[in-house]
């Protein structure tokens, strides 16, 4: 396929992944300020909000102070922002419009309704915390339904994997950063806390990557930190984990070398990722220190995506 | 709209004639029409722009920024012509092209037109459209017009008239098939009381059109690829719809390059052999090292790669010189030079302001005629003389004196009508047609029906959807 094709494909389901995870930190921020502040604790939970979404440094250019307007409205509705999810569903269209030929009906259907949606009642933003609450949920619904198009429509081909590429660089991307905003909430040290202000920072963090649930089915536990660092560096079974990322990512990749018939650099350097998480405990890494191996991680993730670039998408 | 009460006729109108004599072909519409309350018929528009919005199908207008995308209006009544009046019209479209397609070879080779003095050579050899570089320059069975888009009109029940042939880029089928796919979701029971040709197969002549024209020296499976300008362009969506019916990528200039005079695109995996350019992009973009270097869209080298014979161009570069507006009056000449035959379709009467006897004819009658720019399309910079201001008038009318050479005139034309939703219910509106035809390495094609468009204004003649025309579902019946 166009090289173009393939670097459309790739880029629009990041940006789609990425509006939904924009959509899920504000929820999550939504639920855990709402909280008395006795819960909360000193923490600006709106800062951490735009340090996991990326874009701490460029809201001061813009904002004086970060709270819950400014921050939700920068992260959702804002021009000056480049990944605010409206310019994400714009810039989404705008490269599904250009790859038309490469998508199902139902997933152009998907974008383009989005799209529309987003001009026709959206246009002026959520005037309320009920109307926030519709639109995060007509992101998130916007971004299952993509997803699921994709799966159910999609031809089993080198589109297909360059778009699933994209979905789980981005997914492994986010996850990682909120470890690193929140890992000093996970260190084995602040067990003997477990006071409520952590039992519901640590909900909150399992709620940003949709996990709330899938702890307690996968631990049987009540919420310990380092259970939860487990679950989103190494369980292989969470969808939104490192581990997973990885495990899918290496598998689209070994996918297009077969069809390809040779593997390159992505290949190599995507094992070498998933090799390490495989081989991992959380033991090891709390011993090598949690931060330092999530900023390794993420100089390591970005760095795939310019290999990968470099190999397919140029 | 129950029934036809108080629709007016103001010409030739393709349902009702001259008068109230139902014409065969529109028997079981005219019955349809009587049986269905008013409001069916607008909840039915309702929803086809629901449709066509949800599919993307709109265009962008320049110079429009409110409207980056609009929907061109679509018209849910359809426009119907009986199997009698498709085979002449079908023959008169083959008569036509093959004429084109003749005039091109000759004029890029041994010019026995311009030595038989049929047509002037200043008008060829001055004409910004001609293109030097095709001179002697041999392409795959000497065709040049793959795809031409003739537009028709009717102002009796008799003939077929050639308003203007488009032999570079035409474009507004991706509407003749969408019209068709929304009207048979919309409309099933009316399409059950008639039997309408289907058009479908075009993306398949097209692309069958377009391999059978592959260069020698490339290979049994040639590739074919559609050119785009990009997403800004007007056409933009068509030009994706016709790639993924064709099952061809859709290309910008930058994901090809040439090397050795052979075009490659780029892809995922290495660089791949394009025999095969259906453009969708004007001459003067197509390669920066030939034509205008100021282009970003085109590819450099790609007329060097044309030269060679291993690329071809659909269309292919130069053929605006035969869709010329100075040119189109010299059609029926062109076409017994070549065929020896008398021209099945009728040229509307034009008058050369080059041609000082005709100007005078021309500055002496501005107000009863059309004036059009030689270059122009799209329905701008044209006058219409009877529905034009004095001061319009003799504005044109200094524009025309100090350059003649750049201007037609033909008289105002009753363009047939079609009864056509309107807030005031039906009532007829003007209409034309554009058949498509693709011609092959073997034979000729043209799927039954084209795209008509309409003029929605009342009184309007102007169908060109950048002037607010809409378009309508355009139904042969067969026998």
């Amino acid at each position: 396929m166009l090289s173009r094709t393939a670097e459309n494909l790739f880029w629009l389901a990041r940006y789609v992944e990425r509006a939904e995870y924009l959509a899920r930190t504000i929820d999550a921020t939504l639920r855990v300020t709402a909280l008395p502040a006795a819960y909360v604790g000193k923490t600006n939970e709106w800062d951490s909000a735009l340090l996991t979404a990326g874009v701490g440094a460029n809201f001061y250019d813009h904002y004086e102070e970060a709270n819950e307007r400014n921050v939700v409205e920068y992260l959702s509705f804002s021009d000056a922002n480049p990944a605010s999810i409206k310019n994400c569903i714009e810039a989404a269209r705008l490269n599904s419009r250009s790859v038309r030929t490469a998508l199902t009906s139902e997933m152009w259907d998907t974008i383009n309704s989005a799209w529309i949606e987003l001009q026709a009642v959206w246009s002026k933003g959520p005037s309320n915390r009920e109307e926030l609450a519709k639109f995060l949920r007509f992101v998130q619904e916007t971004s299952l339904r993509f997803d699921g198009s994709a799966y159910r429509t999609m031809l089993r081909n080198d589109a297909y994997w360059f778009s699933r590429l994209g979905v789980h660089l981005e997914r492994a991307d986010n996850t990682a950063r909120i470890l690193d905003v929140k890992y000093h909430m996970l260190l084995p040290e602040e067990e003997h806390v477990g006071g409520p202000l952590d039992y519901y920072q640590w909900t909150s963090i399992l709620r940003s990557v949709s996990a709330t649930t899938a702890y307690h089915w996968v631990y049987r536990e009540t919420l310990k930190p380092w259970l939860i660092a487990d679950l989103l560096i190494l369980n292989d079974t969470l969808p939104r984990s490192l581990a997973s990322c990885y495990s899918n990512l290496v598998r689209n990749l070994d996918q297009i070398g077969v069809a390809y018939g040779r593997q390159g650099a992505s290949q190599r350097h995507a094992r070498g990722i998933r090799n390490r998480l495989e081989h991992s405990n959380m033991d090891d890494i709390f011993q090598h220190g949690v931060h330092e191996f999530i900023q390794e991680f993420i100089a390591d993730n970005s760095r795939l995506g310019e290999i990968i670039t470099k190999q397919y998408l140029i | 709209m129950g029934g036809q009460s108080g629709y007016m006729a103001v010409a030739f109108d393709e349902m009702n004639g001259l008068g109230e004599d139902l014409r065969p072909a529109y028997q079981e519409l005219s019955r349809w029409l009587k049986e269905t309350p008013p409001d069916a018929l607008e909840y039915r528009r309702q929803e086809a722009e629901l449709l066509f919005r949800r599919i993307g199908i709109t265009f962008a207008v320049y110079g429009d920024s409110e409207a980056q995308e609009r929907l061109i209006p679509f018209d849910v009544i359809p426009r119907i012509m009986s199997a009698t009046e498709w085979m002449l019209l079908e023959k008169g479209l083959k008569q036509r092209v093959l004429a084109l397609n003749m005039f091109l070879k000759d004029i890029y080779h041994g010019r026995d037109i311009l030595r038989a003095n049929i047509i002037p050579e200043d008008l060829i050899f001055q004409n910004p459209v001609f293109r030097p570089e095709m001179n002697g320059q041999d392409v795959p069975h000497d065709i040049y017009v793959h795809i031409a888009g003739i537009d028709i009109i009717r102002t009796d029940p008799d003939n077929f008239i050639v308003l203007e042939d488009n032999a570079r880029t035409p474009s507004g089928v991706s509407y003749m098939l969408e019209n068709r796919e929304i009207m048979m979701r919309l409309f099933p029971d009316l399409f059950a009381r008639h039997r309408v040709a289907p058009v479908e197969r075009y993306p398949d002549e097209l692309l069958s059109a377009l391999r059978s024209v592959a260069p020698h020296s490339a290979s049994a499976e040639p590739t074919v690829a559609l050119m785009t300008p990009g997403v800004y362009n007007s056409a933009y969506y068509e030009h994706s719809f016709l790639a993924d019916k064709l099952g061809i990528e859709l290309v910008e200039g930058r994901d090809l390059i040439v090397k050795n005079d052979e075009v490659f695109m780029r892809t995922t995996e290495g660089l791949k052999r394009v025999d095969v350019i259906y453009r969708r992009v004007d001459d003067d973009f197509l390669d920066p090292l030939t034509f205008r270097p100021d282009s970003a869209l085109g590819v450099p080298g790609l007329m060097s790669a044309y030269a060679a014979g291993n690329i071809t161009l659909a269309n292919a570069v130069g053929t605006g010189i035969a869709d010329d507006k100075a040119i189109y009056s010299y059609m029926p000449d062109i076409v017994k030079f070549y065929l020896s035959e008398e021209p099945i379709l009728k040229n509307v009467q034009t008058w050369r302001c080059r041609e000082a006897q005709d100007l005078s004819y021309v500055l002496d009658n501005l107000a009863d005629l059309v004036v059009k720019e030689v270059h122009g399309s799209g329905g701008y910079g044209m006058l219409i003389g009877p529905a034009a201001t004095k001061a319009t008038i003799e504005a044109f009318r200094d524009k025309l004196k100090r350059e003649p050479e750049g201007f037609i005139a033909q008289p105002t034309l009753a363009l047939s009508t079609c009864p056509t939703c309107t807030d005031k219910g039906l009532a007829p509106r003007h209409v034309d047609l554009r058949p498509f035809v693709l011609t092959g390495s073997s034979h000729t094609t043209i799927v039954p029906g084209g795209l008509t468009r309409v003029a929605l204004k009342e009184g309007s003649l102007v169908v060109n959807s950048s002037q607010g025309g809409g378009t309508k579902d355009t139904w042969i019946l067969s026998e």
